[in-house]
């Protein structure tokens, strides 16, 4: 905040003619980051310490003899940088020349294309014609095991790979060999990066094709590519990640940064668990005792089933169930005076912390909404595999509720005798032949909706693809029915749901989603909820 | 048998014992006067000591001529974490060849240093960090090392003084760049031998993160020196901004190559002509390098009236460095020697700043492209801009290496070039 009196703690300073007040200790680079200028640079990341190799950020401080780099030299009062100035712009535009001296410009086959950052800064400010006329250097691929794929001739040594596995992951597994223009990154041991829980985010800090992914080599263009900020759903840490699909498919997942929550890391057992959402084996249109029916007859009949049914009403969900639609299905369940709600969520033994940014870890729990069902208050059976636990609905002769969860582990005869049974599911499990509703809902990547994470932290994720058929996000389902059930307003909106379902839960309590923005927000503690 | 290659123009101060094996022993040293300095230095204190080797106006023999006493002052004076003294025997810039010497022949003159500049900056650990190709050297060090301390020199409680210094040998892998200060100090920890970004500085954090002093095998040497005859008697040598006796390493066309020692600002042309017995049979000097591969190259001209002095080779143009005077005749293919040693800064290039590892690779391709008469006068403008842009730009002070005698080369022997690139021939080299 700007204030007529400064305190010691900031210092004042002008890059470009515009004046910036940030705190005593700032770099140049953050500083100009503070007021959205970038300085374009390879070695310095956030996360990683800086050892101003690349030179790329080289600016011009009035009164320096010479160029400073402006991702370690600290701001000071009154001074006076200059980013566009014909010496700052000579140095990036030298720096860049060299950049390609070695550098195969193998751009229509690069993955990094479209996202490079050599390309990016050399189209604002490289010569128009390289001078080189050596041969290039050459060094071909190398496989780095896992998913990693180097190209050692995109390399521009910024280093921040072997950083990372360094000083993040703490699992040294990269290095620098030889010296000078014959430097090259390299691994050390025959396995490489194979077995190593965070390698592939090495993928994402590499601000060139050097490093790209196996599993998406040669899928996409990254100008093709939608991007839809997103939750990781294969781990209570709700890691942020950003949807990347084109045409209706995810081709991969990336982190997105967070602080509170997972830094600009992601794992590889969530970065790699997403081909389940491009399934096509799905319900696409509600069926009605196995017939196709259109939503407005379906839920109709179904109303008036509910409202005559007299058994007991049981319902059993999965941790992959939104904040809304577990809500929804706790109000339902009191509105229908059902007995408590159950659900299942695998679970692993022990969590793979990543050493250098110890917030985040692949957590027990392989679910992403363990937290939102135990805030809901509902039972969670069934074993390690999220298999088991439901003898007594299975063989339940009331009316019988399921949200999400396949059930694949359940006979054939799972709900067979049930008076009325429901299932709200994105497949057609064996299961769900025998129930006399089944209403296609959509996947977290299909529809808008929140998490609670192991943190009890709240997290919106938003639609990256488009539902098949006429699926629809549970939420709305249930919202609808609860509506008609107790003649009040449904919610249209993943938002009104939500406000719906905090308003009977403290924890929620005046969370919106407004406030949880991309980020999130956390969520109230309550002394009922383990693990805190 | 006498040290090669004397003359009667030498003040032998460091050299003094040059050639006489048992010098190297720590009865020999005893019996020439050696290790007389450490109880006066224990007797004098820490600042005293500092303030002697300020007054003496000891300048860093490394290259670089820093003054060494207010190197030492950087120091903090507070105890509480570890000091380090690392001697920088990585001698391996093109030209030199001091430092082996003055471990080979006067191992003990620089463990005396050594002791005593531990004691100044409160350090009691002392590293010797090798050059790795030093072999012979290395073993005459590490036994003299091992005589001092059974003489009690090297230890706990040195002399009964209570002072403790230990000094710990460790060889170099053979790269270049662990001979700057920084680089020395990652290689020495054990890591990659790339230089680091200051601030902070050794003496604020540097081997291990601890306050850390490096001086160069020279420098240490001329302190027992200094503190035995005093500051005044060591200026008695030498200008007033460059006091004290220097190591010449001469090499090149010369009749009589060699190191000798001199008084700083000793004439160039007299060091050439008379010290070393002028230029060979028929030839004419074309050009000098004053102070290692490192430093802009002199034509003959600039010679003339270049005094060997920190501030003389500056005004003439050049750089006084490390002393190592490479002198070149007539025959001399200045094209073919500024190749080769681009070719070298190339090789040794540590590879951390794109300015650096590319620029010095690119500039030795395009002049062996000259070299091999293929080369275009284009060339020589982007040889120049591309060196322009690696001076002051990296970590350290490798790629302005390149930048040197890339651009005085040019500059100065530009018609040797031009001949190259228009007919092939070597023009101007008898």
């Amino acid at each position: 905040m700007m204030t007529d009196q400064q305190s010691p703690q900031t210092v004042t300073m002008r890059i470009d003619g515009r004046e910036v007040t940030v705190p005593t200790g700032t770099t140049i680079l953050r500083a100009a980051e503070s007021v959205g200028i970038e300085i374009p640079h390879y070695c310095y990341h956030p996360g990683l310490s800086s050892p101003a190799m690349c030179r790329l950020c080289l600016v011009e401080v009035e009164g320096w003899p010479k160029p400073a780099p402006a991702c370690k030299t600290t701001v000071a009062e009154g001074q006076v940088v200059h980013i566009e100035s014909e010496m700052a712009q000579a140095q990036r535009t030298g720096v860049l020349e060299f950049y390609l001296l070695n550098h195969p410009l193998d751009c229509p086959i690069c993955d990094q294309s479209g996202e490079c950052q050599l390309q990016d800064y050399v189209f604002a400010q490289g010569r128009e014609h390289g001078r080189g006329r050596e041969p290039k250097r050459v060094l071909g691929r190398d496989d780095f095991g896992g998913d990693v794929l180097f190209n050692g001739d995109r390399c521009v040594m910024c280093t921040r790979c072997v950083r990372f596995m360094r000083e993040v992951a703490e699992d040294e597994r990269l290095c620098v060999v030889e010296r000078g223009n014959r430097a090259v990154i390299d691994t050390f041991f025959d396995e490489g990066l194979e077995g190593s829980p965070f390698a592939g985010n090495i993928v994402d800090i590499c601000p060139v094709g050097a490093l790209v992914s196996k599993d998406f080599l040669h899928k996409a263009r990254a100008w093709d590519l939608d991007r839809t900020p997103s939750v990781c759903p294969s781990c209570s840490q709700g890691c942020n990640i950003t949807l990347q699909t084109r045409d209706d498919l995810v081709q991969r997942l990336k982190p997105r940064e967070n602080m509170d929550v997972n830094g600009w890391w992601m794992c590889d057992f969530g970065r790699h668990n997403y081909e389940w959402i491009n399934r096509v084996d799905r319900v696409e249109e509600p069926l009605v005792n196995g017939e196709t029916q259109g939503w407005p007859e379906a839920l109709g009949s179904l109303l008036g089933r509910l409202k005559e049914a007299k058994g007991e009403v049981k319902a059993v969900t999965w941790a992959h169930s939104t904040n809304e639609e577990m809500g929804l299905l706790k109000a339902m369940m009191e509105e229908l005076g059902g007995s408590e709600v159950v659900y299942r969520s695998p679970r692993t033994v022990g969590e793979l912390q990543l050493p250098g940014f110890p917030l985040l870890a692949r957590r027990e729990d392989l679910a992403p909404n363990v937290r939102g069902a135990e805030i809901l208050g509902f039972t969670r059976v069934g074993d390690e595999e999220a298999e088991g636990g439901l003898d007594d609905l299975a063989t339940h002769k009331g009316v019988l509720i399921v949200v999400g969860d396949p059930l694949e582990d359940q006979n054939e005869n799972f709900g067979a005798q049930a008076e009325l049974f429901i299932y709200l599911g994105s497949y057609l499990s064996k299961v769900a032949g025998n129930a006399h509703y089944v209403l296609p809902t959509t996947t977290f990547a299909e529809q808008e909706g929140s998490y609670t994470n192991v943190q009890g932290r709240v997290q919106r994720f938003w639609p990256g693809i488009r539902s098949p058929g006429s699926a629809r996000p549970g939420w709305l389902i249930l919202g609808a029915l609860f509506a008609e059930f107790t003649e009040t307003e449904a919610p249209i909106g993943a938002d009104q749901a939500f406000v719906q379902v905090a308003k009977g839960v403290p924890e929620f309590g005046e969370i919106t989603y407004r406030d949880m923005g991309t980020r999130g927000a956390p969520a109230r503690k309550s002394a009922g909820v383990a693990g805190d | 048998m006498a040290y090669p290659y004397t003359h009667e123009k030498e003040v032998r101060i460091l050299s003094k014992h040059f050639g006489e094996p048992e010098a190297r022993t720590v009865e020999g040293w005893k019996a020439r006067g050696g290790y007389q300095t450490l109880s006066m230095a224990f007797e004098m204190g820490r600042n005293a000591i500092i303030d002697e080797v300020k007054a003496s106006g000891l300048r860093g023999r490394g290259g670089a001529g820093f003054p060494a006493g207010v190197k030492w002052s950087f120091m903090p004076q507070d105890g509480g974490r570890p000091h380090y003294l690392l001697c920088n025997a990585d001698e391996s810039e093109p030209g030199t060849f001091k430092d082996r010497e003055l471990l080979r022949w006067a191992p003990h003159q620089v463990i005396e240093g050594m002791i005593i500049a531990a004691y100044a900056i409160r350090a009691e650990q002392a590293y010797v960090y090798c050059r790795g190709e030093f072999f012979e050297t290395t073993q005459i060090l590490a036994r003299a090392i091992e005589e001092a301390y059974e003489a009690g020199y090297l230890g706990k409680d040195i002399l009964g003084s209570g002072v403790n210094v230990d000094i710990t040998v460790h060889c170099g892998g053979g790269a270049y760049i662990c001979g700057e200060e920084t680089a020395l100090m990652n290689s020495l920890e054990g890591r990659r031998g790339t230089p680091r970004i200051k601030p902070p500085f050794p003496a604020q954090a540097g081997y291990m993160g601890m306050p850390s002093t490096v001086n160069n095998v020279e420098t240490l040497s001329s302190i027992p020196f200094i503190i035995q005859e005093g500051a005044d008697a060591y200026r008695a040598n030498g200008t007033a901004e460059s006091p004290g006796t220097k190591l010449f390493c001469v090499s090149g066309h010369v009749r009589r190559p060699g190191n000798y020692e001199l008084p700083l600002g000793f004439p160039l042309m007299e060091l050439i002509d008379d010290v070393c017995g002028g230029m060979k049979e028929g030839r004419t000097l074309k050009g000098v390098i004053p102070g290692g591969s490192s430093v802009p190259i002199l034509n003959a001209e600039e010679c003339a009236n270049c005094e060997m002095s920190f501030e003389g080779v500056i005004a003439a143009g050049s750089q006084l460095g490390c002393a190592a005077v490479i002198v070149m005749d007539d025959s001399t293919d200045i094209v073919k020697e500024v190749r080769r040693m681009v070719g070298f800064y190339a090789h040794e290039s540590c590879g951390q700043c794109t300015p650096c590892r590319e620029g010095s690779a690119w500039a030795e391709k395009i002049l062996r492209r000259i070299e091999e008469g293929r080369g275009t006068e284009e060339d020589l403008d982007t040889l120049m801009e591309v060196t322009s842009q690696m001076e002051g730009t990296t970590i350290c002070v490798l790629s302005d290496s390149v930048a040197a005698p890339v651009q005085s080369s040019i500059n100065k022997f530009r018609e040797e070039y031009l001949s190259r690139i228009r007919t092939g021939e070597k023009a101007g080299v008898a």
